[in-house]
């Protein structure tokens, strides 16, 4: 144990600049799928075809390994190649399924006497979008965020194998030359982020529940 | 007057089925003249399609056959906004919005009818009185912090804000204790004279349609079966009405 912390403590520049990029990575692709994902969930409440299909592919991202999906990207001329930017679309197809079936889930599952009333009460269908339907699901739209802000901060951690930086490069290079104060370097970062990130993301989606 | 003016409210031959159903239609060929200021109660079993009956009224559903006229007006040739504006509109579990307070719930739609903020303040308040809720304590509450009679209270201050000439009800107390019903029922019967409102009242509760009614109308499989006014209604020899009666009968009174 002493090993591994004098180690951190020596490393701390380099450690908290791998954190930086790792958090920087999240939040643009969380940005970017949040971007995507809630106005398409919004737009998939009444139209049906396009219902299947938005849920259908973003279906078809979510459940290729990871590892596999960066791969994919790589050779894809423009959004492809090595670094930083191919992690970014890779993490964000990862993200987008999360927070579109919970962005579509949470603006359906409304009391049905509430969206009754609303429309008998003449609101139009953008009004109860957006003063009824959205305000109600907010908090299921939230733990989406959070479900895709974790698995993000997990999937970037490999988003080091394609040379986008990050906490996992210290972590497959911990592996590579079988040193574990080197892996937990980047272990520990990673897991203390996702840990953070659920917890913040928790209390807000408390806050915002409405019973 | 003119005809229009008299009957605030008009189905003719209405027949109504879900879009691209063939299946038999919930409401067949239906004719009825709903007069100014009279209650009208839809009496029927569970599917005898009087719910259907009231969202043709305020354009949630439109006529597959026939024409509903409101204000003399097709509901078609209506703006359905603007229809469903110049309609209160009161369900069974009141159907408040759960993030807003009662004032908020009630300044429904006075607020999407842009009234100023005073006169929207007054008019809540008004409400929230005339309904028996003390504005002071229950403005600023959400509706979880209510009970089902307040609930149902706040439903038919919201449906009344803006002063509509019309109100549906779509079994309002239906969801209430036995006490609590009575007691609203016993209210809303001298609020309904007073204001001089044309109502559309739905329940499956016979007792009800006879304390409420100026008229009662028995809906049967989508067809209006019986029409009469409470005193008479008892009299009539149609089975389903027999039915009803023998409901009453059985049960003691109790709904």
């Amino acid at each position: 144990m002493t090993g591994l912390w004098s180690f951190m403590a020596e490393h701390r520049a380099e450690i908290l600049s791998a954190t930086l990029e790792h958090v920087e990575l999240v939040l643009i692709a969380m940005a970017a799928a949040i971007l995507i994902g809630v106005p398409l969930g919004m737009l998939i409440v009444r139209r049906t075809k396009l219902r299947a299909l938005a849920l259908g592919v973003a279906g078809i991202f979510q459940t290729i390994p990871s590892l596999a999906l960066f791969g994919f990207l790589i050779p894809i001329p423009f959004i492809g190649g090595i670094g930083q930017r191919t992690a970014i679309v890779a993490l964000t197809l990862y993200a987008l399924l999360p927070i579109l079936r919970n962005t579509y889930v949470g603006l359906t599952e409304i009391d049905p006497a509430v969206l009754e009333s609303a429309e008998a009460m003449g609101m139009t269908q953008a009004q109860i979008l957006f003063r009824v339907r959205f305000p109600l699901g907010l908090a299921v739209i939230l733990a989406g965020v959070r479900t895709a802000t974790i698995i993000t901060i997990g999937v970037a951690t490999i988003a080091a194998a394609i040379g986008a930086g990050g906490l996992g490069t210290f972590i497959f290079r911990g592996v590579a030359l079988v040193n574990d104060s080197l892996l937990l370097a980047g272990a520990i970062p990673a897991a203390l982020l996702a840990i953070l990130a659920d917890f913040l993301l928790g209390r807000l989606e408390q806050r915002l529940r409405v019973t | 007057m003119t005809l229009a003016e008299q009957n605030l409210i008009e189905f003719r031959g209405v027949s109504w089925r879900p879009n691209g159903s063939t299946e038999t239609a919930i409401i067949n060929n239906i004719s009825l003249e709903v007069p100014r200021k009279e209650t009208l109660v839809l009496l029927g079993r569970s599917g005898s399609g009087k719910t259907t009956l009231l969202k043709l009224i305020n354009g949630m559903h439109w006529p597959t056959k026939g024409e509903v006229l409101v204000e003399g007006r097709g509901t078609r040739d209506w703006d359905a906004i603007r229809l469903r504006r110049g309609i209160g509109y009161v369900i069974q579990e009141a159907g408040l919005f759960p993030h807003f307070t009662v004032a908020e719930n009630v300044a429904l739609v006075p607020g999407l009818e842009n009234w100023p903020k005073e006169k929207m303040a007054a008019r809540v308040k008004e409400m929230l009185q005339l309904v028996g809720l003390e504005p002071r304590e229950f403005a600023g509450r959400r509706p979880r912090e209510l009970s089902g009679g307040q609930r149902q209270r706040v439903g038919v201050a919201r449906a009344l804000a803006a002063d509509p000439p019309i109100l549906l009800m779509d079994e309002p107390f239906g969801a209430l204790d036995p006490v609590t019903r009575a007691e609203l029922q016993r209210e809303f019967q001298g609020l309904a004279r007073r204001l001089g409102k044309t109502i559309v009242f739905v329940t499956h509760d016979l007792r009800e349609a006879l304390l409420l009614a100026s008229r009662i109308v028995l809906l049967e499989k989508g067809r209006v079966v019986a029409s009469a006014g409470p005193e008479e209604f008892l009299r009539l020899q149609h089975p389903e009405v027999l039915a009803f009666a023998a409901s009453l009968d059985v049960r003691g009174g109790a709904a």
